[in-house]
């Protein structure tokens, strides 16, 4: 009996070994299945050329420059709105409905698939405002898309701010909005930026946002102005692995494009992480 | 002093504004895409600027778009079928003009053809004849075709969108599509994601854990298309020798991409619930003499039971909503699915793939919109069951 159910147990634990160990390992496969064959490519000229000869030849930078374009606006328009919201939710909404609706609906703006903001893109900054298929219209879609993140955040790391520091500022005579811009949200802050940071990450990878609010298919030349098209990495990819002419040639195009774009999101990762561990660093101490 | 109060009061003014930014957003979002979709109904789905005309004798009105496309077709070739006469059917259009007049006969830039048209139209009494409206004389009786209502888009096979003269808008093959890909994708990841959630919250070490972590969030962070991109390069391929398929691009490839994509989802949430366990109940089952294993088995997880759910239902909505890894891999057939190892479309591949094409302000467009509408519905659901479920607890 005692025995059974131990055997019972190592079994258990072994499938969830295993089990955790499938996680690890798919994300290794997609990862080293896109270094090792996406490495060969990645040159000087690969990342500071343009694209020539229908995309088979040349570099990627036009598509990076826009990705950092879109990531730029969006967080230009996103994070400002976004904190605000965040110290509303947190230090002036008591709890109680109203708040409670508000994280409903932010928790549901949060839900709505990208491509539905795609949509509602097109539809009110492409169409009814007329701004066309620019940076900007993609980067309202964009910024609309990651603000539930960036007020979550926000919310989220306030609320890890002692109570009594508040409290301390209020002594000192401070206003309200003194003691949020001087003792919370600066102690706030690397946590906030640690979501924000995952936020852009979003950014840069999401396609189908953009798709018919930002991007175009093919841009020889680097331009900064926010009213045009421009390429970007996600949807570059897109494009090479599903409607080039000649498949073949496009896919080692493809290949460099993927491991540039994964390596963006590792690095943001990272540096989100390396953020977030310093910061319990400095708390302990 | 003043100013200074002053600009505070400012400042707390944008705060205030700013907390109820989401919920504009949200109303917007619905009254544009719903705007767009609802334009939709009652049009018909005809050709821009087209019309139908029978013989004057011909008892039948009204026709839907379907029985359109099926005389088009040649599957229904008589009157008897729609509620007429018996009487053979003869289509007469542009595209089969030639067959009865001759470039001369129609004069120059078709100045005759309103002319030809008439005396065809009066002389066969199984004519039915589809042109531009303004080649058809206003005393030739109309054939009058259905509206497009919800029931019809939502219930019809059929999705043709650019077919002429009439387009076909039936959108269950590509929900039923959506919902048989998610199925597929959640067959595997629940399991497993409920799993590495238990390991993660109860047996792993801390060490283990901290390693595991970013790892999970790095799979969170990986974008949809660099997904499509490995499916299509590796997945489908394997699928295709694996099963010997004439293509390899399958719902069960889209299924173990969405599996994948889900799993960060529900492995997080359900972490969090399981880990939200009080540790008093998983003493006392200790005390009462059962192993680890058996306290996770009937108390711990039981216990976090709505909140693994709750995060199950939020993968799913993740599955659902997901686009570009899907519309890379399952082939983007709008048939209804009846096998894993057949091609499917998805509500999200549809709107990604055609709206690049589709006419502003047309019909296709707002089926698309109306579509995205039907996938905000759908999500709106999930997320409000998800929050249902967890404050039940």
């Amino acid at each position: 009996m005692q025995n059974a159910k131990n055997i019972k147990q190592a079994l258990a634990f072994t499938v969830f070994r295993i089990l955790a160990g499938l996680v690890v390992g798919i994300l290794l496969t997609v990862f080293l299945f896109i270094f090792l064959r996406g490495i060969g490519i990645i040159s000087w000229e690969f990342l500071t050329a343009a694209p020539k000869e229908g995309m088979l030849k040349g570099g990627i930078v036009t598509a990076i420059i826009g990705t950092f374009l879109l990531i730029f606006y969006s967080a230009l328009i996103a994070f400002p709105v976004g904190i605000l919201s965040g110290i509303y939710m947190n230090e002036y909404l008591k709890d109680g409905k109203v708040k409670r609706f508000i994280t409903i609906i932010t928790n549901n703006l949060a839900g709505i698939p990208s491509v539905v903001f795609g949509l509602f893109g097109l539809s009110i900054f492409v169409n009814t405002l007329g701004w066309g298929v620019s940076v900007i219209s993609g980067a309202f879609t964009l910024a609309i898309m990651i603000l539930p993140i960036v007020i979550r955040t926000t919310e989220e790391s306030l609320k890890q701010v002692e109570y009594n520091f508040r409290l301390a500022s209020y002594a000192m005579g401070a206003t309200k909005w003194q003691t949020i811009w001087k003792i919370v949200l600066p102690t706030a802050m690397p946590n906030i930026i640690t979501g924000l940071i995952l936020s852009v990450g979003r950014v840069a990878g999401e396609t189908a946002p953009i798709i018919f609010t930002a991007v175009a298919y093919f841009l020889p030349t680097i331009d900064f102005s926010i009213d045009k098209p421009v390429m970007a990495l996600p949807y570059h990819l897109y494009v090479l692995s599903t409607s080039g002419i000649n498949l073949q040639a496009s896919r080692d195009v493809a290949f460099g494009t993927a491991l540039v774009l994964v390596s963006l999101i590792f690095i943001l990762n990272l540096l989100a992480n390396f953020l977030r561990k310093r910061l319990k660093v400095s708390s302990t101490k | 002093m003043r100013i200074k109060y002053l600009g505070e009061k400012i400042i707390e003014g944008f705060i205030y504004g700013s907390g109820w930014i989401t919920t504009l957003v949200v109303v917007v979002i619905v009254v544009f895409l719903f705007r767009e979709g609802s334009g939709l109904f009652n049009k018909k789905p005809l050709e821009e600027g087209y019309g139908i005309v029978i013989n004057a004798e011909n008892k039948v009105r009204e026709i839907t778009a379907q029985e359109i496309r099926q005389i088009f077709e040649k599957d229904i070739t008589n009157w008897k079928e729609l509620g007429g006469a018996d009487e053979k059917i003869v289509v007469f259009s542009l595209s089969n003009i030639d067959k009865y007049f001759t470039e001369k006969d129609l004069g120059e830039s078709f100045s005759l053809l309103p002319e030809k048209i008439k005396e065809f139209v009066q002389e066969n009494k199984g004519v039915i004849a589809v042109f531009p409206e303004k080649y058809l004389a206003t005393s030739l009786v109309h054939l009058e075709i259905a509206p497009i209502s919800f029931w019809s888009f939502i219930s019809g096979k059929d999705w043709y969108p650019t077919a002429t003269p009439s387009p076909q808008l039936g959108v269950l093959a590509i929900i039923l599509g959506t919902l048989w890909v998610s199925l597929g994708a959640m067959l595997f990841a629940l399991p497993i994601g409920i799993g590495v959630a238990i390991y993660m919250a109860e047996i792993a070490e801390k060490r283990v854990r901290e390693l595991l972590k970013p790892f999970i969030e790095l799979l969170a962070g990986i974008p949809s298309v660099v997904f499509g991109f490995f499916g299509l390069v590796y997945i489908v391929p394997l699928l295709q020798n694996l099963f010997n398929l004439p293509v390899g691009e399958t719902a069960l490839a889209g299924s173990i991409l969405l599996g994948i994509m889900a799993l960060p989802t529900i492995i997080t949430l359900s972490e969090d619930a399981i880990r939200s366990v009080p540790k008093e109940l998983k003493e006392a089952s200790f005390a009462l003499g059962a192993n680890h294993w058996q306290s996770i088995a009937r108390v711990i997880v039981p216990y976090a039971k709505s909140g693994v759910i709750s995060a199950c239902i939020l993968g799913i909505g993740r599955a659902i909503g997901e686009t570009m890894a899907v519309l890379m891999v399952t082939g983007n057939a709008a048939v209804i699915p009846t096998s894993f190892l057949e091609p499917v479309r998805t509500i999200t591949a549809t709107i990604a793939s055609e709206l690049g094409e589709a006419q502003q302000g047309g019909i296709h467009y707002e089926a698309l919109f109306l579509l995205g509408s039907i996938l905000f519905i759908i999500t709106f659901l999930i997320n409000w069951i998800a929050e249902l479920v967890t404050r039940k607890k």
